[in-house]
C-alpha cells in the first residue's frame, strides 16, 4: 500500500504543479493561449485519475487559470471531489477553487451540503475554518437554510478562531435566508461581549452591516454599543461602532445628545486619524439629526469644521480627500459654517489630484449663493479651459450646469449671463455632454420668457457659425447644441432680428453632414422661420423678399429630400411641396402668411419629466383585464368560426366596460370633475396651467434696472460671460447706491443717527435682485397627478428581506430548520443527500416576552403566515423523502440541546427595549456616562433596572411632556372618542340586553349571526376621582418590559372654566408598592404633573410604580393638589383618590400557541381553581372579548362554546383558562402557578361580569 | 463590505483576484482592466481613494488602493468601511505577506498564488474583515502550513525534491524585486 502511494507520487513528480504551470506560461509569452489550452488538456487528463493528490494539483492549477480569465466551471464536480478529501491539504485546495468559481447557479453546490456539514463539525478546527471560509463565498439560499443551525452552534465553539468565523458568516446566511435572523440574533448579540476581541469585533462587524440597512431594528442595542464604545480600545471595533451610531442617530435624536460628549472627547484624545475621522463623521450625523433646535451645538460644529480644515490642509492627500468628503456632509445642514472656508475649497480645485478636485467640486455645489454664483462659475470656466483630460473637463461641465440649474435656477440672477455661459461651453472640444448643454438651453429658453429674445439672438449666432462646431468630426458631441439652437430660433422666431439670415444659415449644404435627428429639427424649424418671414413681409407692397424666400426654400430643400434619414426625408418632402404650393399662391398675390403661420401656432408648455408616470389610472380602468377574451388554446381550428358567435354571450357578462354609452360616460366625467374640484387633496391645474414662480417674495416691488445691451454679442468664441460679471457688479453697486440714497433720505426725513450697520455690512442674499423680471414657468404635471414620490426604491435589494423586528419574541414557527444525521455516518454519495436528512418537528417553546405594538404584530403575523406556508411546502417535500425511507425517528438527539438555549434568550431582549428609553432619557452626564452605560447594560436584571430608574427620573417628566405635547391633539381626540365609546357602551348594553333576551338562543346556535354582531366598545379607563374642577380617569398596566413596574396612565380633564396649574400627584406608598419619584425627592414628595390644563382640556400623564409582590390586589391612597386660577384669584384645591391595583393589571396579553399551551398544562406545575358565573347572557365571543380586553388574556383556541385562554403576569406567572358556556352559565376552569394570584384574578373576572 | 480585492502589477497582470460577489470570468477580467486603467494613471503622491469604477460597484463603492513597487493592491469597498481603516488593512496584509514569505516580492505572489489566498483568507472572509492583528494572522497561517507539512509526510518528499531541483535550474528568478518600501508612512496607522 505504502509502496503504491510512493509510486503514485513519483509519477506525480513529472506532472506539472502550479509553479511549473506559471513558469511555462511565462516562457510562452508569444503563444500563451495555445500553451494554456494544452495545459487544460493535461489537467483534464489528471482529473480523470483516481489519485486525489493528482486531482488536487489539477484543481490548484485551474484556480490559477481562473484568475487569468478562463472559465473553469466545467470542473465543478472535480472541485467538489477535492473538497471532500479527508486531507486538509487537498480540502483547502478544493475549497479555495470552489470559493473562486462557484456561485448561486452552480448546480453541484447542492451536492456539497453534507460534506460541508461534516467539515463544520470536524474535530480539526482548520477543517471547520476552511469550510466556513469557503462557504462564505458561495453560500446559496438552500445551503443557508440547511446549515444555519450548524453554523449557529459553531458560534459557541470553544475555539475563538472558529467562533469569529462562524459569527461573520452568519451575515451571509442572513442575506440568503432571512428567516434565520431572528432565531440567531440573541446569540449574535451575546457575541458582542465575547471575551475574545476577534470574536467581538466580528459580531460588531455583522451587526453594523445589518444595522446599516435597517437601522431602526437595532436601536435597542444602542446602550450595549455605547458601553462597548466607552470601554473598547480596539480601533477597528470603535470605528465600526461609531459608524453604526452614525446610522442610528437620525432615528433617535436623544441618542445623538448622549453621544456628542464622548465623541467630542474621542476627537480630542485619539491619535488615530481613522478614528478621528469617523468620530467627526458621526458628530456631523448627530448634528444633522439635531439640526432643529439645540442652539448650543455650534461649538460642536465649529470643532468639526475646524478639525476638517486641519485635515484638508494636511499634506497627506488621503486626509485632504476625506476632509472634503466630510465637509460636504456638514454643508447640507450648516452651509454657513462651510462657506467660510470657501478659499480653501477653491484652492483644492487647483490640486493635481483628480479625486480631490472632484470632491471640491461637489462642495462648490452647495456653496453657491446668488452673490457668489457668477464668481464661482467664472473660476470653474477657467478650470475648464485649463483642464487636461476630457473626463475631468466633462465633470466640470456637468458641475457648472448642476450648480447653475440647481433648485430651479434659484441662484441665477441674470439669465443672459447663463445663456452666454452655455454658449461658451459649446466651445469645448470633444465633450460628451452636448445634449446636456442643449437641454439646458431649451429649458431656459422655454421657461424663462423674458430671456427668449436674448436667447434667440445667441442661438442665431450659433447657427450662423455652425461650421465652428461641426468642423471637426471629433467634436460631434457638441453638435447636439445645434438641435437646441435650431429649435429655439424656429419656435421663438418672432424675436429674431433677421429671420431671413438665420433661415439661410439653416439651409446651408453643410447641414447635411449633421446627424439625422438634428437635420430633422432644422428642416422643421426652417419651415417655422419661413412662416415668420412671410408674415413680416405681409404688409409690404414689394413682395420680392417673400418670393425670394420661397425660392430659397425650394432651392435648398431637395438636398434634404435626398437624405438617408427617413425622418428628414419625410419632413423635407412635405415642406417642399407646401412651399411650392405657397409659391404658386404668392405668384397670384394671395395673402398666405396667416395660413402658414397657423401651422405652427400655439405655445408649447414645459412638461415635468415624471409627468407621464404620474398620470393616474382612471377609475374603472382595469389594465389587467382582457380587452377581448383570449381564444382558448384547446379549441381546434374548425371550431373557431363558431366561437365568434358564442363569444357574444360572455360579452354581456362584462357590461361595465363595453356597454356604457356616451351620455353615461359624459355624466361620469362630469361627476368626477366635480368631485375633484371639491377635493382639496387634488392638485388642480390652474386655469392658465402655468403657475408663475417668483424668485424672491418682493420681486414685483423692486425696480427693474435696464441693462444696456451694447455689448457686442455677435462674436461667438469670445468669452462674454465675464462682462456680465462686471455688469452685474456695477448693477448691484448702482442698486446699493440707490438704496443708500433712499435710506439716507428716509433717515434724513426721520432723524440721522444709528443704522450705519446697514450699508457697511456684507450684502445679504435678499439684497440682490434679479436683473430681469423673470417668470420661471413651472413644468406641467398631469391633472390629478399623484404626489407620491417613491419610485426610486430598489425592489431587488436583498436587505429588504432583513427588515425584521428583532425585539419580538421568537415564535415556534421561526426556529431554524434542524436536520440531523442518522447515527451511522451517511455515505458520501450525493444521490442520498436528501435521504439522510429529515426535519425535526418544531419544538414548541415558552415565550417569555411580550408584544410591543399591535401593528407590528399584524405585520409579523402576515409574515409568519407566509413563512409557515413556505415551511409547510418544505415539510411536504421532506416528508416525501422520509416516506421513501420509512421515516427515521432520530429527532431527540437534536431536541435535547435546543430548548434550554432558547428559553433564556428572549427575556433579555425585551428587557433591553425598555432600557433604551431609560437609558436615553438620561441627560448626557459628562463624567459618569460610562457608569450610566454600565447600569443600563446591566439592567436586564430587574433590580438593577429599578435602581437605574430613579436616576433617569429627573428627565422623565420632560420627556413625557414632550410626548404629551406632541400628541395632545390626538389625545384629546382619543379621549373624546373614548368617552363617547363609554357612553355608547352604556347605551348599547341596554340595547344589547334586550336583544339577547329576545334572540339569545338563536344567536348561540347560529354561528354566523353571532359573528356578525358588532362588539360593544370597551374601555379600560375607570374613574379615579372627580370633583367640580377636575376629573381623573386611569388605566393601570403592567410595564411590558419590567417585571417590577406598573404604569398608571391618568387622564386629567379640566371640568371648570378656570385654568388648572401646578398639579401635584402624590401617593402614600405602601410596603409593597411605591411611586417612582425623581432622585433626591423624599418618599412623601409629590410628582409634578408635566402640564397645565386650560378650561375644557384634558391630557394624559403616566406614573410608574414599583411593585414587589403581585399576587394580591392593592389599594393606594393618593392626593392630587392643584391651583385653580381665575382671572382675578387663584385657589389651592385638592382631590383625594384611591388607586386600585387589581391583579388583572399585572397580567399582560401574551399570545400563546396551542401546542405550547398543551405542554404547559401537561407539565403539572400549575394549580387549578374554578369559578362559575350564572346568568351571563351575552354571546360567547363577546364574553371572550371581554375577558381578553379587561383582563388581558388572549384566546389560544376556541371550539364552539369552549375556549382556552392564556395570559402572563409581569413576573412570569402563567395563567391558563378554560371557558365553557351553556345556558347562561359560564364555567371557568383555571390553572396558574401562583394560586393566590389566580384566585384574585378569577374574583375580578367574576366582578366584571356581575357588573354588566 | 469589501466587494473585491485585486492585486496586479504595473502592467495590469493579475496576481490575485478575489471577488466577494459573483462576476463571470470575462467580466472579472474587464473589471481588472478597468481598475488598472484607473489606478495606473495616477501619480504616487495623490490620494489613495478613487471613485467611479463603472463595472464594479456604483455610487456607494470606492476603490482604495496602495502601490508597492511593482504591485497594486486594490480593495473595492462600500461606504460601511472606513477608508483609512482599509488602507491600514492593506498595510497589515502586505506586512503579513512579508513575514510569511520572508521579504516578499512579486515572484512570490506569482508562484504561490494559492498561499497568498490562504493568507488573505485569514484577513478577510466573505467580504468582511476577519482579523487585523498581524501576529494572530501569521500564527494561524503557520499552524495550517505545519499541518499541511505533517500530512504530506513521506509522499510529499519526492515532489518537494523535484520542485527544488526545478527551481535550481532557473537561476533567473531574481529575488531582488521585492515589494519595496513596506514601511510607507501610514498617517492613520495606530495600534490596531
Amino acid at each position: 500500500m505504502a509502496l503504491k502511494i510512493v509510486k503514485g507520487s513519483i509519477d506525480r513528480m513529472f506532472d506539472k504543479n502550479l509553479q511549473d504551470l506559471v513558469r511555462g506560461i511565462r516562457n510562452h509569452k508569444e503563444d500563451e493561449a495555445k500553451y494554456i489550452s494544452t495545459c487544460i488538456d493535461e489537467i483534464k487528463q489528471e482529473l480523470k485519475q483516481d489519485n486525489i493528490a493528482v486531482k488536487a494539483n489539477a484543481v490548484c492549477k485551474l484556480t490559477y487559470l481562473q484568475m487569468l480569465g478562463y472559465d473553469v466551471s466545467w470542473a465543478a464536480f472535480n472541485i467538489v471531489e477535492v473538497m471532500s478529501s479527508s486531507k486538509f491539504t487537498y480540502k483547502r485546495i478544493g475549497y479555495l477553487a470552489a470559493s473562486q468559481c462557484f456561485h448561486e447557479s452552480t448546480d453541484v453546490i447542492m451536492l456539497t451540503t453534507n460534506q460541508i456539514r461534516k467539515d463544520l463539525s470536524s474535530p480539526n478546527q482548520y477543517d471547520t475554518g476552511v469550510a466556513l471560509t469557503g462557504l462564505s463565498c458561495f453560500v446559496t439560499p438552500d445551503l443557508a437554510r440547511d446549515l444555519a443551525n450548524d453554523i449557529m452552534t459553531l458560534m459557541s465553539h470553544t475555539k475563538p478562531y472558529i467562533r469569529k468565523k462562524a459569527v461573520l458568516i452568519m451575515y451571509k446566511v442572513f442575506l440568503k435566508y432571512p428567516e434565520s435572523l431572528r432565531p440567531a440574533f440573541p446569540r449574535l448579540k451575546e457575541k458582542l461581549e465575547d471575551p475574545d476581541p476577534g470574536v467581538q469585533s466580528a459580531a460588531v462587524n455583522v451587526i453594523c452591516e445589518l444595522a446599516r440597512r435597517n437601522p431602526k431594528n437595532y436601536l435597542s442595542l444602542a446602550p450595549l454599543f455605547f458601553k462597548l464604545m466607552t470601554s473598547s480600545t480596539n480601533n477597528w471595533v470603535l470605528i465600526k461602532i461609531i459608524k453604526l451610531f452614525g446610522a442610528l442617530t437620525p432615528l433617535e435624536p436623544r441618542l445623538g445628545k448622549k453621544l456628542i460628549e464622548p465623541l467630542t472627547n474621542l476627537i480630542h484624545s485619539t491619535s488615530a486619524m481613522s478614528l478621528l475621522y469617523e468620530c467627526v463623521n458621526t458628530v456631523i450625523a448627530v448634528l444633522i439629526s439635531l439640526s432643529s433646535g439645540m442652539p448650543n451645538h455650534s461649538a460642536s460644529i465649529q470643532l468639526c469644521v475646524q478639525k476638517l480644515r486641519i485635515l484638508i490642509e494636511d499634506s497627506d492627500q488621503n486626509l485632504k480627500y476625506l476632509g472634503l468628503l466630510a465637509m460636504s456632509k456638514i454643508l447640507k445642514t450648516h452651509p454657513k459654517s462651510v462657506q467660510s472656508h470657501k478659499d480653501l475649497i477653491l484652492q483644492c480645485l487647483d490640486d493635481k489630484d483628480e479625486s480631490i478636485r472632484l470632491r471640491a467640486l461637489d462642495l462648490l455645489y452647495g456653496m453657491v449663493s446668488k452673490k457668489n454664483l457668477m464668481e464661482i462659475v467664472k473660476k470653474l470656466m477657467l478650470h475648464v479651459d485649463k483642464a487636461e483630460g476630457t473626463t475631468y473637463r466633462d465633470e466640470l461641465l456637468t458641475k457648472i450646469i448642476d450648480i447653475c440649474s440647481q433648485s430651479n435656477y434659484q441662484y441665477i440672477t441674470n439669465f443672459e449671463w447663463y445663456i452666454s455661459i452655455l454658449v461658451e461651453l459649446t466651445r469645448l472640444e470633444g465633450t460628451r455632454h452636448g445634449h446636456l448643454i442643449a437641454s439646458q438651453m431649451l429649458d431656459v429658453a422655454i421657461r424663462v420668457k423674458a430671456i427668449r429674445a436674448f436667447a434667440v439672438a445667441q442661438m442665431a449666432t450659433l447657427l450662423d457659425n455652425a461650421h465652428l462646431l461641426t468642423g471637426n468630426t471629433q467634436r460631434n458631441g457638441i453638435c447636439e447644441v445645434l438641435y437646441a439652437a435650431a429649435w429655439i430660433c424656429g419656435e421663438f422666431s418672432e424675436h429674431l432680428e433677421n429671420p431671413l439670415q438665420t433661415l439661410e444659415a439653416m439651409l446651408r449644404p453643410k447641414v447635411a453632414t449633421l446627424p439625422g435627428h438634428i437635420q430633422a429639427v432644422y428642416v422643421q424649424n426652417a419651415a417655422k422661420l419661413f412662416a415668420t418671414v412671410l408674415r413680416s413681409q405681409e404688409g409690404n407692397t414689394d413682395s420680392t423678399t417673400a418670393q425670394e424666400t420661397s425660392q430659397l426654400m425650394i432651392d435648398r430643400l431637395p438636398l434634404f429630400v435626398q437624405s438617408a434619414n427617413l425622418e428628414v426625408q419625410e419632413r423635407a418632402s412635405c415642406i417642399l411641396q407646401l412651399v411650392k404650393y405657397i409659391q404658386k399662391l404668392q405668384q397670384k398675390d394671395v395673402e398666405v402668411a396667416e395660413e402658414v403661420s397657423a401651422l405652427f401656432a400655439g405655445e408649447l408648455n414645459p412638461v415635468a419629466p415624471k409627468a407621464q408616470k404620474k398620470v393616474p389610472v382612471p377609475e374603472g380602468l382595469d389594465l389587467d383585464a382582457w380587452i377581448n377574451e383570449p381564444p382558448s388554446e384547446s379549441e381546434s381550428e374548425d371550431e373557431k368560426p363558431k366561437a365568434i358567435f358564442t363569444k357574444e354571450e360572455p360579452k354581456h357578462s362584462r357590461p361595465r366596460h363595453t356597454e356604457v354609452d356616451e351620455k353615461e360616460l359624459a355624466r361620469r366625467r362630469e361627476a368626477r370633475k366635480q368631485e375633484q374640484a371639491n377635493n382639496p387633496f387634488y392638485i388642480k391645474a390652474s386655469p392658465s396651467s402655468q403657475k408663475v414662480y417668483q424668485e424672491t417674495p418682493g420681486v414685483e416691488h423692486i425696480p427693474v434696472v435696464q441693462i444696456d445691451l451694447s455689448v457686442p454679442l455677435k462674436v461667438p468664441g469670445l468669452p462674454m460671460s465675464d462682462q456680465y460679471v462686471k455688469l452685474e457688479e456695477e448693477r448691484r453697486q448702482k442698486e446699493r447706491a440707490e438704496k443708500k440714497k433712499k435710506e439716507k433720505k428716509k433717515r434724513k426725513e426721520k432723524r440721522s443717527g444709528r443704522g450705519k450697520k446697514h450699508d457697511s455690512g456684507p450684502e445679504s442674499e435678499e439684497d440682490i435682485t434679479p436683473a430681469h423680471m423673470v417668470d420661471i414657468v413651472t413644468e406641467e404635471m398631469p391633472e390629478n397627478a399623484l404626489p407620491s414620490d417613491d419610485d426610486d426604491k430598489d425592489p431587488n435589494d436583498p436587505h429588504k428581506a432583513l427588515d425584521i423586528d428583532l425585539d419580538k419574541p421568537l415564535a415556534d414557527s421561526e426556529k431554524l430548520p434542524v436536520r440531523s444525521h442518522r447515527p451511522t455516518e451517511a455515505p458520501k454519495s450525493p444521490a442520498e443527500d436528501g435521504d439522510t436528512e429529515s426535519a425535526a418537528p418544531q419544538e414548541p417553546k415558552k415565550k417569555s416576552s411580550k408584544e410591543k405594538k399591535e401593528k407590528k404584530k399584524d405585520k409579523d403575523k402576515d409574515r409568519k403566515k407566509s413563512k409557515e406556508e413556505k415551511k409547510k411546502k418544505k415539510h411536504k417535500h421532506e416528508e416525501g423523502g422520509e416516506d421513501l425511507l420509512g421515516g427515521q425517528p432520530d429527532e431527540p438527539v437534536v431536541q435535547s440541546e435546543e430548548p434550554n438555549e432558547e428559553v433564556a434568550l428572549p427575556t433579555s431582549t425585551s428587557a433591553e427595549v425598555s432600557d433604551l428609553d431609560f437609558w436615553l432619557s438620561n441627560a448626557p452626564v459628562p463624567s459618569n456616562s460610562q457608569e450610566a452605560a454600565t447600569v443600563a447594560a446591566a439592567a436586564p436584571i430587574p433590580q438593577a433596572a429599578s435602581g437605574a430608574a430613579p436616576d433617569s427620573e429627573p428627565d422623565e417628566p420632560k420627556d413625557t411632556e414632550v410626548e404629551t405635547k406632541s400628541s395632545k391633539h390626538k389625545k384629546k381626540k382619543q379621549k373624546k372618542e373614548k368617552e363617547e365609546k363609554e357612553k355608547k357602551k352604556k347605551k348599547k348594553h341596554h340595547h344589547h340586553h334586550h336583544h339577547s333576551d329576545g334572540g339569545g338562543e338563536e344567536s348561540v346556535q347560529n354561528g354566523t349571526v353571532e359573528e356578525e354582531e358588532p362588539l360593544p366598545p370597551m374601555s379600560n379607563y375607570c374613574l379615579l376621582a372627580e370633583n367640580s374642577y377636575i376629573k381623573m380617569v386611569c388605566d393601570i398596566q403592567g410595564n411590558l418590559q419590567d417585571g417590577s413596574q406598573v404604569v398608571v396612565s391618568v387622564i386629567f380633564e379640566n371640568k371648570c372654566n378656570s385654568f388648572l396649574k401646578s398639579m401635584e400627584f402624590n401617593v402614600l406608598d405602601s410596603l409593597n408598592s411605591k411611586l417612582q419619584r425623581p432622585e433626591g425627592a423624599g418618599p412623601h414628595d409629590g410628582l409634578t404633573v408635566p402640564f397645565q390644563l386650560p378650561p375644557g382640556v384634558s391630557n394624559e400623564a403616566r406614573f410608574v410604580f414599583t411593585v414587589q409582590s403581585i399576587v394580591m390586589p392593592q389599594k393606594l391612597k393618593g392626593t392630587l393638589t392643584f391651583i385653580v386660577k381665575n382671572e382675578d384669584s387663584s385657589t389651592h384645591e385638592k382631590l383625594d383618590f384611591k388607586l386600585h391595583f387589581t391583579c388583572t393589571s399585572y397580567l399582560i396579553t401574551t399570545p400563546c400557541y396551542s401546542d405550547a399551551f398543551a405542554k404547559l398544562l401537561e407539565s403539572g406545575d400549575l394549580k387549578g381553581s374554578s369559578v362559575r358565573l350564572e346568568g351571563v347572557n351575552m354571546p360567547f365571543h363577546h364574553l371572550l372579548a371581554r375577558i381578553c380586553f379587561h383582563h388581558h388574556f388572549s384566546v389560544v383556541e376556541r371550539i364552539d362554546s369552549c375556549a382556552s385562554m392564556y395570559s402572563r403576569s409581569i413576573q412570569g406567572h402563567h395563567v391558563c383558562l378554560l371557558v365553557k358556556t351553556a345556558d347562561q352559565t359560564v364555567s371557568i376552569d383555571a390553572k396558574c402557578d401562583e394560586p393566590s394570584l389566580l384566585g384574585n384574578v378569577l374574583d375580578e373576572i367574576k366582578q366584571t361580569f356581575s357588573q354588566c | 463590505m469589501i466587494k473585491a480585492i485585486l492585486i496586479f502589477n504595473n502592467h495590469g497582470k493579475p496576481r490575485l483576484i478575489r471577488f466577494y460577489q459573483y462576476f463571470a470570468e470575462d467580466l472579472q477580467q474587464q473589471i481588472i482592466r478597468e481598475t488598472f486603467h484607473l489606478v495606473s494613471k495616477r501619480d504616487d503622491n495623490v490620494c489613495n481613494f478613487l471613485e467611479g469604477g463603472s463595472l464594479i460597484g456604483g455610487s456607494d463603492y470606492k476603490l482604495i488602493y496602495r502601490h508597492y513597487a511593482t504591485l497594486y493592491f486594490v480593495f473595492c469597498v462600500d461606504s460601511s468601511e472606513s477608508e483609512l481603516g482599509i488602507l491600514d488593512l492593506i498595510q497589515v496584509f502586505v506586512e503579513t505577506l512579508d513575514k510569511c514569505f520572508e521579504n516578499v516580492c512579486e515572484l512570490d505572489l506569482i508562484f504561490h498564488m494559492d498561499k497568498v489566498h490562504y493568507i488573505l483568507q485569514e484577513v478577510v472572509m466573505g467580504g468582511m474583515v476577519l482579523e487585523t492583528n498581524m501576529n494572530e494572522i501569521v500564527a494561524q497561517v503557520e499552524l495550517q502550513n505545519r499541518m499541511e507539512k505533517s500530512e504530506g509526510g513521506l509522499s510529499a518528499a519526492p515532489a518537494r525534491a523535484v520542485s527544488a531541483v526545478k527551481n535550481m535550474n532557473l537561476p533567473e528568478i531574481p529575488r531582488n524585486i521585492n515589494i519595496g518600501d513596506i514601511n510607507i508612512k501610514v498617517p492613520s496607522l495606530s495600534p490596531f
